[in-house]
């Protein structure tokens, strides 16, 4: 109980943060200051801030729960891919949206998109599929921190409830602190993270008696596959690679890169963000392979035997019987394991807290969304000329709170994995979307009507995607179902871990499309006026 | 010409990310660390060199002289 003692002060300490920062701005219910902090976080915040709002649960407790079943691939598919794409994309796109806010006052995606291709209901049509995709987002939040509490309380604290109170807690200083709180917030849980996932590596290395022996057992066991990457194709592995592109596609990092003092802060921000991945991720896949030989837990011992039945029966069983299984296996709460076997009390409260600190990060998303509502929607309607600034801020956090509610609801029924859920519908749909910022920023010719066939294609392939996994139960570890391959070419299958087109994750053609799309389209309809064009790029229209 | 060597040097990055030469090997560095784990953390430092190279060589100081002609003394006024 004593770590689960721990966790709660420590999100008091977080409202506290988020409820300071209010007291701060009491007095000034403009939007600007409370959706974007004014746009006046200084460089050591908004590094910190920006990267803490992409450490999810996903990259804590989905990153050591895949590494723990598939190796240390987990590492190169999403971590050091991130350390290159992500950081070129806020150099190339960041900056560039960065300069347009401030020129031309802009607090989201849609107002610039509206503006660059002079439109308006599609600009309502791309926030709708902003919305859709960002929400599963919030609900990874919200199941880590279920997760996490139920695991660090010995099962004390149900999923429920702790999903319940992690909701809270960020609903509140969210309500309370909008882009202050939530920067400072995440401020002060990277930092945490930063250092207790340090501490954390050290004790539970100590704990195992060294990770030299039990790196060197691993390696002569007939799991020395997770030593390597073995487990995931060379197609798969270079999929992922197109996954980082949602990164600068995600309202709230975009919403993010407007709230920067100076264009300078982004330079910290690029140079240091692989660092900061590796810092956290290494140790996180490297736990989570190393978990494999923690054989006296009997938690780590029943997931092992779920996995192995599995890989061995599970093209004999019914669907439901290998989803249970693998949901036995699922490796979400190893981190918490370890931490439960090697920490003293007190230590795992702290380090505890340290995962907590990551999983929390859907604020970000919940006040992005709550921008957007406000912003594309209330004020672009008019709701802002008729009511006032007050009102539109007051809208945001009764969204707020409703968003919050609406993604506990949607958490406490959601079947699929941390990591699955995140990566088949919010991250490949952000990927997807990513050639309109290319577009807008880069290509003088492109149109709104390629923006609308690019936020259609997106909304549907994410549809058919979802559809088909649902259809099409998984099939057991193993080769995956061939569902069409006209003239012997698998075009289409169903693999474990999801849908395959070509042997590529459907994100490869999504995002191809997606870029097909906006360029046959675009070459095809009228542009935006030559006054606007120049407005973007200066000079007059090619 | 910087800009150029700056291109494939992104494209040779995310080319070596691949590297298929390390993807059955389970040697271990230092004796606990699987070498393909390392090959990846040292990518990670690798891309952390490259974006400093881009900010030092091709940021793009223009945008920042555009605000500043749109929106002149804000730096004063805050």
């Amino acid at each position: 109980m004593i770590p689960a003692i721990v966790v709660f002060l420590y999100l008091a300490t977080v409202l506290y943060i988020g409820i300071f920062a209010f007291r701060r701005a009491r007095g000034r219910e403009e939007a600007e200051d409370y959706f974007l902090a004014s746009r006046s976080l200084g460089p050591f915040v908004f590094l910190f801030s920006l990267f803490g709002t992409n450490m999810t649960a996903f990259a804590i407790l989905g990153s050591s729960g895949h590494a723990f079943s598939n190796g240390i691939v987990t590492f190169g598919l999403m971590a050091s891919s991130s350390g290159l794409v992500i950081p070129l994309t806020i150099f190339l796109i960041g900056t560039r949206i960065w300069a347009l806010g401030k020129k031309y006052g802009f607090m989201t995606p849609v107002q610039m998109f509206r503006d660059r291709w002079e439109c308006s209901h599609i600009g309502t049509v791309i926030f709708a599929v902003q919305a859709v995709l960002l929400i599963p987002y919030i609900i990874i939040g919200i199941m880590g921190g279920g997760t996490t509490l139920n695991t660090i309380s010995g099962e004390l604290v149900p999923f429920w409830f702790g999903g319940a109170i992690v909701a809270m807690v960020v609903m509140s200083y969210v309500f309370f602190g909008g882009m202050r709180g939530t920067a400072w917030v995440n401020t002060f849980q990277t930092v945490l993270f930063l250092c207790f996932g340090a501490i954390a590596l050290i004790v539970i290395g100590v704990g195992m008696g060294g990770f030299r022996s039990a790196a060197q057992a691993l390696q002569a066991s007939p799991m020395s596959s997770l030593l390597t990457r073995e487990r995931i194709s060379p197609y798969y592995f270079f999929s992922y690679t197109f996954i980082p592109l949602s990164a600068i596609a995600f309202p709230h990092i975009l919403i993010f890169c407007l709230t920067a003092r100076k264009m300078n802060q982004f330079r910290k921000t690029v140079i240091f963000y692989p660092l900061c991945i590796l810092a956290i991720w290494l140790p996180c896949v490297f736990l989570g392979v190393m978990a494999n030989r923690v054989t006296d837990v009997p938690e780590i011992r029943q997931k092992q035997e779920a996995r192995r039945v599995l890989a061995t029966q599970g093209r004999t069983m019914e669907p439901e019987a290998r989803d249970h299984l693998r949901e036995e296996s699922a490796g979400d709460d190893v981190i918490m394991i370890l931490l439960k076997r090697y920490a003293p009390l007190w230590l795992a409260g702290l380090l505890g807290a340290g995962i907590m600190a990551a999983v929390m990060a859907s604020d970000s998303q919940i006040l992005a969304l709550s921008t957007m509502f406000t912003e594309d929607v209330f004020a672009f309607y008019g709701g802002k000329t008729r009511f006032g600034e007050t009102v539109q801020v007051q809208t945001g956090r009764i969204f707020i709170i409703l968003i919050t509610l609406f993604a506990y609801a949607v958490a406490l029924r959601a079947p699929e994995t941390i990591f699955e859920l995140a990566i088949q519908y919010a991250f490949s749909g952000y990927a997807s979307l990513s050639p309109l910022l290319v577009a807008a920023l880069f290509w003088r010719g492109s149109t709104k009507w390629g923006a609308l066939a690019v936020a259609v294609w997106t909304a549907l392939a994410v549809a058919a995607v979802a559809v088909l996994q649902e259809i099409v139960p998984a099939p057991a570890p193993g080769p995956a179902t061939i569902l069409w391959a006209p003239g012997g070419v698998e075009v289409l299958s169903r693999t474990p871990g999801g849908t395959a087109v070509f042997g590529f994750m459907p994100v490869v053609p999504m995002v191809l499309i997606s870029a097909l799309l906006m360029i046959v389209v675009s070459l095809m309809t009228k542009k935006p006026a030559a006054s606007t064009v120049a407005k973007y790029f200066g000079g007059q229209n090619r | 010409m910087k800009k150029i060597l700056l291109v494939v040097a992104v494209v040779a990055l995310y080319i070596l990310h691949q590297d298929i030469w390390f993807w059955r090997s389970s040697y271990l560095v230092f004796g606990f660390i699987p070498i393909g784990l390392f090959y990846q953390g040292m990518f990670s430092v690798a891309a952390a060199l490259l974006m400093w190279l881009l900010v030092t060589f091709a940021w793009p100081s223009h945008l920042e002289k555009e605000v500043e002609k749109a929106n002149p003394g804000e730096d004063e006024a805050r």
